[in-house]
Formats: C-alpha cells, sequence, structure tokens
C-alpha cells in the first residue's frame, strides 16, 4: 500500500456484535473508547451493525458513541456465519475507509477479524488488553500481554490499512449511554444468496453461559492454589458465597478439575474489572493478573510474603487461605443472624 | 481423505527474559516444545483417519530445531513432515505466516481437511487457521468440540461464549480444535525412536515456495511490535493486616463496610 493511499482512510469503525437482537457488551465497551480515540484523530465513530429484524436497536449505538451506523438488515444474516459476516463488513469497509476497525475479541469477532484482515490485506493484532495512539501518526497502538512474565508488547500496523484490532472483553470501561446522542442510520442491502453461502448452521443450543456473570460481577473471590486442597477450595465458596461475590480461579485450579474453564480469570480466561477481588491462595503471576489488575479493590491471602499479589494488591493478609477463610466466614455468618434476627423483630 | 495439521513449537517455559536494550526476547537456551493446543489437532486428525483412512501431513514454519516438534507429531502417529524453515520467513506475523503455509500446503498436493489447534501459548492469537481458509478459499469451522466427517461434508460442535453450535460445510475445509475435543495420545516409545529414525522431515525454503518475496517474514508482516517491556503493576503500597485470624478476618470486615462493599 503506497503512502499516499493511507491518507485516504479516515475514521474510526466498530463492529457490533449482537446475539438475539442485543448488542454484545465488548461492542459497547469498545463503542465508548473508540469515541475517545475518534476525538483524539478528529473524526467520527462509524458502526457497522449485521442480523435480522435488528434495526430497533440500531439507535441505542448511537448513544454508546457512534456517529453514524450502517445496518445490514438480512434474513441471510440471521445466525453469525463467517462468510456473511466477512462479505458485508469487506465492503463497507471498501466503501467507508475507516483507518481503524475494532472488534470484540468474542468466539465470533475472533473467527471474523483475522479472516477480514487476510481478504483486505491488512494487519490484525489479536486479543488486546489496551489501546492508544500516536496521534501524530495517526497510528493506534494495540497493547497485548506477550509470551513469558509479565511482559507486554505494543503492536501498530504502520502502512496498511484498516488497522485492525479485536480487543478482550472487560478490559475496556463500559460508559454511560448519553441518551441526547445524535447519529445517522444507514441501511444498506445484502447482495448474497443462500445457495451460494458454504456453511450451513444446523442447530444452536442456548448453554446456560457459565462464567459470564463473573465478567459482570461487581465482587469476586479467585482461589489459586494456595487454597492446598479441594476442601479448601469448598470452603472459599462458602466465603463467596456470604459475600454475594462470584467465585472464580486461576489456571491451575482449573487444570485439575476443580471448576470449569469457564470461571478461569487471566490471559487465557476471562478479564474482570469488579469493585472487590479477594485472591485466596493466589500467587498474582501475570497469566492471572492480566486479567483481574483493573479490580477497584484487591485484598490478596497468601502465606508468602513475597508473591507478587502483595505487590499491586491494596489491602494483603500474608496468613494461610485455610485459617483466614474460615475465620470470616465465621464472622459474616454472625453477623447475617444478626441481621437476620433484627429482620425478623 | 488427507489431512494437514498446522503445528508450531512453541519455548518449553513461559519464564524467559528479555532484553531491555533491543526490546526482544532472550530465547536463547530455552528448550521448545510441541504447542499443546496442537495435540489435540494431531490427535483429530489421527481419529479421522483410523475411521476414515488417508494420509496426514503435518505442516509447520520455524527455525530447525522445531523440526523436534514435527518428530513428536510423527512419533504420535502422523505419516509425513514439511517444515518451512528459512532466514527470510523469520519475524513473520500472523498474515504473513497464513501466506507461507497457504503456499506449502498448494504444493503438497490434494487435501481434504486442514486442522488447527485453537491458539499457540505464545503468540495467543488464533488468527492463523481462519487466515490460512481466506488464503486457500476455504469454509472455516473454528472451535470445534466435536468433529463428525460424512461423505463430502463435515459436520462440527462449535462452542461460542452462551452457545453450542452444529454447522456443517463441503470439502475441503478448515477446522480449529478446541482442548476439550480429545484427549490427544501419548506415543510409545518405539514410535518416538521410530520418529527419529527412519522418519524424514521435509525442508521448504523460500525458493521451493516460490510466492512473493515481499510477502515473507518480517518484511511481509504488516503489524509489528513497536515496543516489549515489563508492565509494572504496582498500584501503591499495600496495607498489611496482622493479628489472629479471627482479628485480621475483622479487620478486613471492617474496611470492606467502610467501603461500602459489604
Amino acid at each position: 500500500m503506497s503512502a499516499m493511499s493511507l491518507k485516504d482512510y479516515r475514521g474510526l469503525c466498530v463492529f457490533v456484535e449482537q446475539r438475539d437482537g442485543r448488542p454484545a457488551r465488548v461492542s459497547l465497551e469498545l463503542l465508548g473508547r473508540g469515541h475517545t480515540l475518534a476525538d483524539k484523530l478528529g473524526v467520527d465513530v462509524m458502526a457497522i451493525f449485521i442480523g435480522e429484524n435488528v434495526s430497533e436497536i440500531a439507535q441505542e449505538i448511537i448513544y454508546w458513541g457512534a456517529d453514524k451506523v450502517i445496518i445490514a438488515d438480512d434474513p441471510i444474516a440471521r445466525e453469525y456465519r463467517t462468510e456473511v459476516y466477512m462479505n458485508i463488513i469487506t465492503e463497507q469497509v471498501l466503501k467507508e475507509r475507516p483507518e481503524i476497525l475494532l472488534i470484540g475479541a468474542t468466539a465470533i469477532g475472533r473467527d471474523l477479524a483475522p479472516r477480514i484482515a487476510a481478504r483486505l490485506d491488512t494487519g490484525c493484532t489479536a486479543d488486546c488488553t489496551e489501546l492508544d495512539l500516536d496521534t501524530e501518526k495517526r497510528l493506534i497502538v494495540a497493547t497485548k500481554p506477550y509470551f513469558g512474565r509479565n511482559l507486554m508488547a505494543d503492536i501498530i500496523c504502520p502502512s496498511h490499512r484498516p488497522q485492525m484490532v479485536t480487543v478482550r472483553p472487560g478490559v475496556m470501561e463500559l460508559k454511560t449511554p448519553d441518551r441526547e446522542r445524535r447519529g445517522e442510520l444507514v441501511y444498506v442491502d445484502v447482495d448474497l444468496r443462500e445457495e451460494d453461502i458454504k456453511v450451513k448452521v444446523l442447530d444452536t443450543v442456548r448453554s446456560t453461559s457459565e462464567g459470564m456473570s463473573l465478567v459482570k460481577a461487581d465482587k469476586v473471590v479467585a482461589v489459586g492454589m494456595g487454597v492446598g486442597s479441594r476442601e479448601g477450595f469448598e470452603q472459599v465458596k462458602v466465603l463467596a458465597e456470604l459475600l454475594g461475590a462470584q467465585i472464580g480461579a486461576t489456571n491451575l485450579p482449573v487444570d485439575v478439575g476443580w471448576i470449569s474453564e469457564d470461571y478461569k480469570i487471566g490471559q487465557t480466561g476471562k478479564t474482570i474489572r469488579p469493585k472487590l477481588y479477594i485472591g485466596c491462595g493466589v500467587s498474582g503471576a501475570i497469566q492471572h493478573s492480566a486479567g483481574m489488575i483493573h479490580s477497584e479493590l484487591i485484598v490478596a491471602i497468601n502465606t508468602d510474603p513475597k508473591a507478587e499479589i502483595f505487590q499491586f494488591a491494596d489491602y494483603g493478609i500474608i496468613e494461610d487461605v485455610n485459617e483466614i477463610v474460615p475465620a470470616l466466614t465465621k464472622q459474616l455468618k454472625i453477623e447475617r443472624e444478626d441481621v437476620d434476627s433484627e429482620a425478623a423483630r | 481423505m488427507n489431512i494437514v495439521v498446522c503445528i508450531k513449537q512453541v519455548p518449553e517455559t513461559s519464564d524467559v527474559g528479555w532484553d531491555p536494550k533491543a526490546g526482544t526476547l532472550l530465547r536463547e537456551g530455552v528448550g521448545g516444545i510441541l504447542n499443546h493446543n496442537d495435540k489435540h489437532a494431531i490427535e483429530a486428525a489421527l481419529q479421522i483417519r483410523e475411521s476414515h483412512g488417508g494420509l496426514i501431513t503435518a505442516l509447520s514454519m520455524g527455525p530447525p530445531q522445531a523440526e523436534d516438534a514435527l518428530r513428536e507429531a510423527m512419533s504420535m502417529g502422523i505419516d509425513k513432515a514439511v517444515l518451512l524453515s528459512d532466514k527470510r520467513f523469520a519475524g513473520a506475523d500472523t498474515l504473513s505466516t497464513s501466506y507461507s503455509l497457504s503456499l506449502a500446503i498448494k504444493k503438497t498436493g490434494s487435501f481434504d481437511l486442514i486442522i488447527c489447534g485453537k491458539e499457540t501459548s505464545d503468540g495467543m492469537t488464533a488468527q492463523v487457521g481462519p487466515q490460512l481458509a481466506e488464503l486457500l478459499d476455504l469454509p472455516q469451522l473454528t472451535s470445534a468440540t466435536e468433529i463428525i466427517i460424512q461423505k463430502n461434508s463435515i459436520r462440527i460442535r462449535q462452542k461460542l461464549e452462551g452457545s453450542l453450535r452444529i454447522l456443517e460445510t463441503s470439502l475441503p475445509a478448515l477446522v480449529t480444535v478446541e482442548r476439550e475435543i480429545n484427549h490427544p495420545r501419548i506415543p510409545a516409545m518405539d514410535s518416538i525412536i521410530k520418529a527419529y529414525r527412519d522418519k524424514d522431515v521435509q525442508i521448504l525454503s523460500v525458493e521451493d515456495l516460490g510466492g512473493d518475496i515481499e510477502r515473507f517474514g518480517l518484511k511481509g508482516s504488516p503489524t509489528q511490535s513497536r515496543r516489549v517491556y515489563t508492565k509494572e503493576v504496582r498500584r501503591g503500597k499495600v496495607s498489611i493486616l496482622k493479628g489472629e485470624p479471627d482479628e485480621v478476618a475483622d479487620k478486613l470486615i471492617q474496611t470492606l463496610k467502610l467501603k461500602g462493599l459489604l
């Protein structure tokens, strides 16, 4: 791509993923972050929204930060299929020429984005946790945890457009929608025929989205191998319940089968930013901390005073989890009984 | 039923250092292993061969020592191994890697199915599968937890967040597999010995592939790493709560109450 043609690309585009007509939370996070970045570049935010009978909620996308929403509403797009979505998005990108294209790193986003990048012969940085700008060069700087201990890499795409990035759900702050915002809704025709689409969806089964509540939770209690045993783990679960917190885990408890993969927090799991995080026997290695470092208040319980988690925790307890957790549970139970008997009176 | 499995050799430990001046990883002296997710791709291919016959080729790109990962694949039962190894492939991002692999696959001859693991443990991008599918103009079925081969078609169970789907497409196609799809077999000692003693790894260079020289390696990579650095995760000083367990528990509960978290 020549230097001249780079200038032909202006604006920031967010692909807004939906399921059952509801925009994915990560897409709303990206609209908020995208809006801030677009302001710095002095450009508009365009959103691409695809599905069947989804037009009604397109207006909402403007409230979350888009200036223009391109809507492809067609029966062929009822279920997500790579080929259908890729064709619609690449067509719009070639027409609108945004310099930046952001996509949430969900299973769908990670299926779709790399294929679009290959079709458009451009770069796509996968599964980023931070987005920034080099405003002078109009480059998006995408940061991702890199292989190795606490290593981060800043990735750029200097000479291809659009600069594509997939962003981890949960890492960008969810802004408040502005219902006063005005923008443009543009409906586009979908010029695809069912007989040309190679993949068929034979069935879709909603599975209880285990672990998704973890991403939204205000309070999270995470277990690491420092709990020592399955019994220790069960005790932490009781504590989590008393606190009204969701349970989560580092890699090892998942690997040994104490808890399902859906509850893993970190580089290969979920990213959370709760108001309260309590790490029980968690050492705080990057594999886990990459997914919880943005928690508002971090409490760490670990016997090892040198554990990495004490480098970034707000409150630390250097003690065996199996001593502290039962003590916490006991006191919380007493308090609850007090409240209950108070209420009964 | 001919299958190509794409695999990668990754550093055996995540505990590698880095050179702050050059901003590069210090990978010297760190051993390489077969990427764990790729073992599930190999196992999936082996199970398909057991019921449908055919030949499985393992394909990789990397420095000469990446041959070991291919030998490990052969010890599990893979028939043939091809390694793209040439200094001019170095520094390739996912698009350039996919381009190189796509040329090699075209050269290797006819195939019905390409299988990739979920993602590598070093780059963790999960991008090579879909990009390879695009460059070979194949339908892609990602995040498979089950594969069923019919006559000329393939059906998978796909795991998305909050739903499972059954997808079907015609062959040839590309599939990426989740770890839960199977339990990779552990090769027997004699097959390990055979994989090293009796089998060959075909090495291909840039010249062997043909293609556009501008699209290989660092030069052919749209994305570039601008900076690699250690992240300071320090947020301020930690307050250590001290005392007997009951005292500490009480202190924590009072603190959480004060902050409106209880």
